[in-house]
C-alpha cells in the first residue's frame, strides 16, 4: 500500500533533524493559522496562487529563494560549526552519514532552490517592463513554470522529516548514486525533485526568449534593448540549450536505479564517466545561466547611479554573447583529473581561459562608467562594487584552476569550493542583492531602509572574506572538500576564522530580514509615489510603482538606448488623447494544480507507491486537458478604467 | 467579450493569444506522424532483428535518427526557407552549433577516456 514508506523511516531517533522538523511544522501551521486569522485564504488564491500576471510569479520566485536561502544557509552554518568542532581527534555532532546529506542539500538547495529561482523571477519581473510588453508570452505556462519550480523545492525539505536525502554530493555522481551503493530513497528524492523543477525552469526558458523576441514595444531594436534584457536573453538561451541536457541525464540515472538498467554503472557496458562528462555539459552552462542576469543588474545599477549610459553598450553585448556561446566549450575543467589525455586538457584548459576576456571587458566597462560619473553609494551600488572587487579575486583563482596541471593539486580541495563560493556568492547572490535594493520600490511602491541595507552589506561582504578566504589557505594545506573530521593542528585557525565569518554572514542576514521588516512597517514614508526613485534610464522606470496589472497604459514608442531617460530630457511628455481597452490574462488555477500533482507524484516515485503516482499522473494529465476547454482567457480593463489609472500615476511625477 | 478579442488591434491584445500564423494543416501532421511512426517502429525492427554487424547497425540507427529529427522539424515544427523564417533558420543554426560542440566534444573525451583507462573490469580487479 505505501511502498517502501514505513514508520521507520521518520528518523524520531534523531533529535537535531527532529527538532527542524518540529520548527517547521509549527511554522508552517502558524503560518496557515494566521492566515485563516486573518480570512486571506480568498485573496491568497485569487491574488497569489492563480495569479498569470508576470510581476506576481516573479515575487513569489524571489519569495521562494529568499525561504531556501534560509535552509541552504542553515546546512551551511551546521557544516562549518561541524568542522569548527571536529577538529584535533573530536568527531563533532553530526555523523558522517547526516553530514554528507548537509553538505549535498546544501549545494542542491542553494543552486537550484535558490540562485535559479532568484533569477528566474527577477528576470520575469523586471524583462517584460524593460521591454515594453504587457506581460511575458505565455501567462499561464509561466505560472506553471513557478509552480513546477515550489513543487521541485518541496521534496528536499520532505526529505528532511520523512526518509533521507541524498549523501552523493549536489551533482550525485554513479557509481555512488547507484542502487547498490545508494539504496536509500536520498538519491531518488534529489533526482524527482531535480527533474521537475527542470521542466519548470525549461519552461520558463522559452517563455522569456519569446518574449525578447515577439514582445518588444514598437520601434525597439534588439540593438536598443536593456543590457539586462540582453543577459537575461543570453540566459535563457543557455537554458534552453542546457537544461534538456540535465533532463535526460538524469533521466538515465533515474532509469538505472528504477529500472535495472546499466547507462552508469561500473558493469554490463555501463560509464559512470559517461555521466561526469554529460552533468558537466549541463554543469557549465548553468554557471552562466546564473551569473549573465547578475552582470546585467550590474550595469543597470552602475549606469543608473553614476548618471551617465553604459559605456561600451556594443561590446557589452557582444562579451553577453561571447559568453554564451563559450560557456559550452569548456565542461571538461570540472574532471581535468578524470583520465582524458594532454591534447584535450590543453584545450579545455585554454578555452577556459578565454571565457576571462569577455568577462573583463565587462569589469573594465562597468569602471569606465564609473569614471567621472556622480556616484551615489546607495545599497545598490555597495554591493555592485562589494562583486567587482570579489568577483576579479574570483575570477583570478578560476583561471589559475584552468591550468590543468595546477587542477590535480587542488582538484576536490577547499581551494576549489573557496573559488566557486567565490564567483557564485560574490557574483550571483551579490547580484541578486542588488537587484533587490534596486528594483524593491518599482515592485512593492515603497523603498527600503537604506541604512539596515548598507549595515547588511558589510556584515556579508567582511563575512564573505572571512568565510571564504581561509579555505584558499587551507586548500593549499590539503584540505579536501566534504571533510567531516580532521586531525591537523595547522588547519585549525584557518578553520576557526571560516565559522566566524560565516556568522558574520548570519548577522547580514538578521540584518536583510530586519530592513524588509522595518521597511514594511514604515512603508507609508517611504512611499514612491514617483515612480522613479532613482532617476532610473531604463522604461519600467517611466511607470507607476508598483505598476498596473497591464503595465503601460499606452505602449510606448522607442527611438533608441535608455528609452526613459531620453524621454526625460525631451521634457514632460504629452499625455495620450485617448486610451484603449486592455485585455489582461484572466488567472488560471492550472499551474498550482499541475504542481501539486508533480509533488505529489513525485513523493509517491520516490517511496515505490506506483498507484498514488498513477493518481499524480492522471490528475495532472486531467488537469491539463481540463483547462485547454476554457473559453474566456482574459478580462477586458475598460479604457476608462486605464485613463484613470494613468491620471493617478502623473500626478505625482515631477518633471526634472 | 470572445468575439472582440479577435477583432482587437494586434498590439492591445494579450500575449499569446493569437491563434493565427503558420500553423500547419492536419493532413501535414498525418504525414509527419506517419513518417515519425516509421522511423521509429524500423529503428526498433533493426535492433531487435540480428540482420547488420554491430558497427553498420549503430551506423543506420545514427542515420535514422537524425532523419527522425529532419521529419519533426518539417512536420511539427514547421522549419522552412521562407524568409519570413530567418528567426527560427538562426536559433536552429546556433542549436546545431551547440549539439555539435557537445556532441563531437563528448565523443573526443570518452574516446580518450577509453585509450588512456584501464578497462573497468581490470580495473576493479586491482581495485580488490
Amino acid at each position: 500500500m505505501f511502498g517502501k514508506l514505513t514508520l521507520h523511516d521518520i528518523p524520531l531517533d534523531q533529535p537535531i533533524v527532529m527538532g527542524a522538523c518540529l520548527g517547521i511544522v509549527l511554522a508552517g501551521v502558524g503560518l496557515l493559522g494566521l492566515i485563516t486569522y486573518l480570512h486571506r485564504w480568498r485573496w491568497l488564491w485569487e491574488e497569489w496562487i492563480t495569479s498569470v500576471d508576470h510581476k506576481r510569479i516573479g515575487v513569489m520566485y524571489i519569495l521562494l529563494a529568499l525561504v531556501m536561502l534560509l535552509r541552504g544557509f542553515s546546512d551551511a552554518l551546521m557544516m562549518r560549526t561541524q568542522l569548527a568542532l571536529a577538529g584535533g581527534g573530536h568527531l563533532g555532532y553530526l555523523p558522517p552519514e547526516h553530514y554528507d546529506q548537509v553538505f549535498s542539500a546544501h549545494g542542491t538547495i542553494m543552486i537550484f532552490f535558490v540562485a535559479m529561482p532568484f533569477v528566474v523571477g527577477l528576470m520575469n519581473i523586471i524583462v517584460p517592463l524593460q521591454i515594453g510588453a504587457r506581460d511575458v508570452a505565455f501567462p499561464v505556462l509561466n505560472s506553471v513554470s513557478f509552480w513546477l519550480t515550489a513543487a521541485g523545492a518541496l521534496l528536499p525539505n520532505i526529505a528532511l522529516g520523512v526518509g533521507e536525502f541524498a549523501r552523493t554530493g549536489w551533482l550525485a555522481y554513479p557509481p555512488l548514486s547507484e542502487l547498490p551503493f545508494s539504496p536509500g530513497v536520498g538519491v531518488d528524492y534529489y533526482l524527482v525533485a531535480l527533474q521537475i523543477s527542470g521542466i519548470g525552469t525549461l519552461l520558463s526558458g522559452i517563455n522569456l526568449i519569446t518574449t525578447i523576441l515577439k514582445m518588444r514595444a514598437p520601434g525597439m531594436e534588439l540593438g536598443m534593448m536593456p543590457v539586462f534584457t540582453w543577459t537575461a536573453l543570453g540566459s535563457n538561451m543557455l537554458i534552453i540549450a542546457a537544461f534538456p541536457i540535465l533532463t535526460v541525464t538524469l533521466g538515465l540515472l533515474l532509469m538505472d536505479r528504477y529500472l535495472g538498467m546499466h547507462f552508469f554503472t561500473n558493469d554490463a557496458g555501463g560509464n559512470p564517466m559517461l555521466f561526469i562528462n554529460l552533468i558537466w555539459g549541463w554543469g557549465h552552462p548553468e554557471v552562466y545561466i546564473l551569473v549573465l542576469p547578475a552582470f546585467g543588474v550590474f550595469s543597470e545599477v552602475i549606469a543608473t547611479f553614476s548618471g551617465k549610459p553604459l559605456f561600451g553598450y556594443r561590446s557589452m553585448v557582444a562579451a553577453t554573447l561571447v559568453i554564451t556561446v563559450l560557456a559550452f566549450v569548456v565542461w571538461l575543467h570540472h574532471f581535468f583529473t578524470m583520465g582524458a589525455g594532454a591534447d584535450v586538457n590543453a584545450v579545455f584548459g585554454i578555452a577556459t581561459m578565454i571565457i576571462a576576456i569577455p568577462t573583463g571587458v565587462k569589469v573594465f566597462n562597468w569602471l569606465f562608467t564609473m569614471y567621472g560619473g556622480r556616484i551615489r553609494f546607495e545599497p545598490p551600488v555597495l554591493w555592485t562594487v562589494g562583486f567587482m572587487i570579489t568577483f576579479v579575486i574570483g575570477g583570478m583563482t578560476g583561471v589559475l584552476l584552468a591550468v590543468p596541471s595546477n587542477d590535480f593539486l587542488l582538484h576536490n580541495s577547499l581551494f576549489l569550493i573557496a573559488h566557486f563560493h567565490n564567483v557564485i556568492i560574490g557574483g550571483v547572490l551579490f547580484g541578486c542583492f542588488a537587484a533587490l535594493e534596486y528594483w524593491f520600490p518599482k515592485v512593492f511602491g515603497f523603498r527600503l531602509e537604506p541604512r539596515l541595507g548598507k549595515a547588511a552589506f558589510w556584515c556579508w561582504f567582511v563575512g564573505f572574506y572571512l568565510a571564504f578566504m581561509p579555505l584558499y589557505v587551507l586548500g593549499f594545506l590539503g584540505m579536501t572538500r566534504r571533510t567531516n573530521h580532521y586531525d591537523n593542528p595547522a588547519w585549525d585557525p584557518y578553520i576557526l576564522i571560516a565559522c566566524g565569518g560565516a556568522f558574520l554572514i548570519l548577522a547580514g542576514i538578521c540584518l536583510q530580514i530586519l530592513e524588509i521588516v522595518v521597511s514594511i512597517r514604515t512603508r507609508r514614508a517611504r512611499r514612491d509615489l514617483t515612480g522613479d526613485p532613482w532617476n532610473g534610464r531604463t522604461l519600467e522606470w517611466s511607470l507607476s510603482s508598483p505598476p498596473p496589472a497591464f503595465n503601460f497604459p499606452v505602449l510606448p514608442a522607442v527611438e533608441g538606448l535608455d528609452a526613459h531617460w531620453t524621454s526625460k530630457a525631451a521634457g514632460p511628455a504629452a499625455r495620450p488623447a485617448a486610451y484603449d481597452d486592455i485585455w489582461v490574462p484572466e488567472n488560471s488555477p492550472l499551474g498550482f494544480l499541475l504542481a501539486a500533482c508533480a509533488a505529489v507524484g513525485g513523493f509517491a516515485v520516490v517511496w515505490h507507491i506506483w498507484w498514488l503516482a498513477l493518481v499524480g499522473l492522471v490528475c495532472g494529465l486531467g488537469a491539463l486537458i481540463a483547462s485547454s476547454w476554457r473559453e474566456h482567457g482574459e478580462i477586458c480593463v475598460p479604457a476608462v478604467e486605464v485613463a484613470r489609472s494613468d491620471h493617478l500615476a502623473n500626478v505625482f511625477r515631477v518633471n526634472p | 467579450m470572445t468575439d472582440s478579442v479577435v477583432s482587437f488591434p494586434a498590439h492591445l491584445r494579450t500575449p499569446g493569444t493569437d491563434t493565427r500564423g503558420s500553423t500547419g494543416r492536419w493532413p501535414t501532421y498525418a504525414v509527419g506522424f506517419a513518417l515519425a511512426a516509421g522511423l521509429t517502429v524500423a529503428s526498433f525492427a533493426l535492433a531487435q532483428g540480428h540482420w547488420l554487424t554491430p558497427a553498420s547497425l549503430v551506423a543506420a540507427l545514427v542515420v535514422l535518427a537524425i532523419a527522425q529529427m529532419i521529419v519533426h522539424l518539417i512536420f511539427f515544427l514547421h522549419i522552412t526557407t521562407a524568409p519570413a523564417q530567418k528567426t527560427n533558420i538562426l536559433a536552429l543554426l546556433l542549436t546545431l552549433l551547440i549539439i555539435s560542440l557537445i556532441v563531437i566534444g563528448s565523443l573526443w573525451i570518452m574516446a580518450q577516456l577509453h585509450t588512456h583507462m584501464v578497462p573497468m573490469d581490470q580495473l576493479m580487479q586491482m581495485q580488490r
